[in-house]
């Protein structure tokens, strides 16, 4: 799988992105990681997937109606991508500060394609995206991911379990399924997509720690002379 | 462009969509901002309907997913360039699948007023990459006959003042930025909304008509060549000559 044309962040801010199925923790891990930048003074901004003001109206109709086809869907989530990257993390990065963003392009190539959509034309959609800095994929078996989800949850959703694709009556079936399918795209893309692999299984000390070590890494040096800050204190591990 | 079944798509096909089942035919109106396209569709569509076919007729904005989603975002003056671009898109999108493929299923006549070809030159117009939205736009079924309503922009600005009587914000393309004056933009925004058309017309295999005349005129133009298009189908032409 080649990895996609997206065009290279050349501002001041970095962009860390985290990846994963639902109930890998990934959410969590993020969290803690924008807390820590920030307590080391780091100008951080975050974004997570589906949440643009201007597009989520008419995707929770869409969604409560079941209006979407594969396409549809998919379009309407690149729509919400674009909203969000073009007034939200474009100018935030410009202005120099981390932006954090909670799935990425990778989790429409992952559920798109399950969903029938063209591998190459969905990349192509999201050709507009930045490349991240740091990707983030947190790798968790499916029965482990699906029993921290299925234990504490409200009800699972009629497109969150994947049941416009007929692969089961039952929806909790449905959902093992799906999730299943988009966790293998996901391993299949992981290599070429350069995701830096965190074992979701550990505890989630440990797994933080090493998303930092990862950061200070890579980043360390950005952090202490290009990005925004909102103190003078060198970033050093916590 | 000959006339016969089966349909196809520009690039990969939408899924589950049998094509050899569409029996209808799709006829696409294109042209810039004021150029009359939707007169020319009504009076198309009272002149099919009395030759006996069944007519749909379909347009930007309006689906049932994003048309008032899109409306909102208008009025708030708040959409940056590709996410209009794809808003569009899943509007165009839905309607493909929803309201478009049914019809030609069904053996309708299918009048669209603009197409992927107004949505690509949008975006070129603000700067896109016409690659991209042409590998994006890749779904949508290729028409029977696309017929490119063409005008010069001093034509348009002429319509613009003796017709409707003002510009429009989204018309003069101002989210743009090509000038802070509305007139200035208008110009600026449409002579890329043309040059991109006619950059498309022998790529996608455009009827050129001269909307620079009357509506009457244009009207029989339109006639004349949709008439001349299904004559074709029911006789098709002998071995050996050009169809």
């Amino acid at each position: 799988m080649l990895r996609p044309a997206f065009a290279r962040n050349r501002y001041r801010g970095k962009l860390i992105i985290v990846e994963g199925i639902d109930g890998s923790g990934k959410s969590t891990q993020l969290s803690l990681l924008s807390q820590w930048l920030r307590s080391q003074g780091v100008a951080v901004a975050f974004s997570e997937w589906n949440s643009s003001p201007l597009v989520r109206e008419t995707t929770r109709r869409g969604k409560k109606k079941e209006m979407f086809t594969a396409t549809t869907f998919s379009l309407i989530h690149a729509t919400d991508f674009a909203d969000r990257m073009e007034r939200y993390i474009l100018p935030m990065l410009k202005a120099g500060a981390v932006v954090c963003a909670d799935r990425y392009a990778y989790t429409a190539f992952a559920r798109d394609v399950v969903r029938g959509v063209g591998r190459r034309w969905v990349q192509n959609l999201y050709r507009f995206a930045i490349r991240p800095n740091l990707a983030f994929y947190f790798r968790v078996p499916l029965e482990v991911a699906l029993g921290r989800i299925l234990g504490g949850r409200d009800a699972i959703k009629f497109y969150e379990a994947g049941m416009d694709l007929g692969l089961s009556r039952n929806i909790v079936e449905s959902f093992r399924l799906f999730q299943g399918r988009i966790l293998e795209e996901y391993e299949a893309m992981a290599a070429a997509m350069g995701f830096h692999v965190i074992d979701a299984t550990a505890p989630i000390e440990t797994q933080q720690r090493e998303m930092r070590e990862v950061v200070l890494r890579e980043l360390g040096e950005s952090l202490n002379s290009a990005v925004l800050r909102t103190a003078e204190a060198p970033i050093h591990a916590a | 462009m000959p006339l016969k079944p089966p349909l196809s798509f520009y690039g990969d096909p939408l899924p589950n969509i049998e094509t050899s089942e569409l029996q209808g035919k799709l006829f696409v109106i294109e042209g810039p901002d004021a150029v009359g396209r939707s007169t020319q569709v009504e009076r198309l569509r009272a002149w099919l309907e009395q030759q006996g076919h069944a007519v749909l007729d379909t347009g930007m904005a309006r689906s049932a997913l994003a048309g008032r989603g899109i409306q909102q975002a208008k009025e708030g003056h708040t959409f940056g360039a590709v996410t209009m671009t794809l808003f569009y898109a899943t509007d165009f999108a839905d309607r493909l699948e929803n309201e478009i493929v049914p019809a030609l299923r069904a053996g309708f006549v299918v009048l669209t007023d603009r197409y992927i070809y107004s949505l690509m030159a949008r975006a070129i117009a603000r700067g896109e990459d016409r690659r991209w939205i042409e590998h994006v736009a890749g779904f949508a079924l290729v028409p029977h006959a696309v017929y490119y309503l063409r005008a010069e922009v001093k034509h348009l600005i002429s319509r613009v003042v003796t017709g409707r009587g003002q510009f429009d914000y989204w018309e003069s393309g101002m989210d743009a930025g090509l000038s802070r004056d509305m007139y200035e933009s208008f110009v600026k925004y449409q002579t890329r909304l043309v040059r991109a058309l006619d950059s498309m017309s022998r790529k996608y295999d455009f009827t050129v008509i001269d909307a620079s005349r009357p509506p009457d005129a244009i009207f029989q133009d339109l006639k004349r060549y949709i008439t001349a298009l299904f004559r074709r189908v029911r006789r098709p032409a002998p071995r050996g000559q050009a169809s």
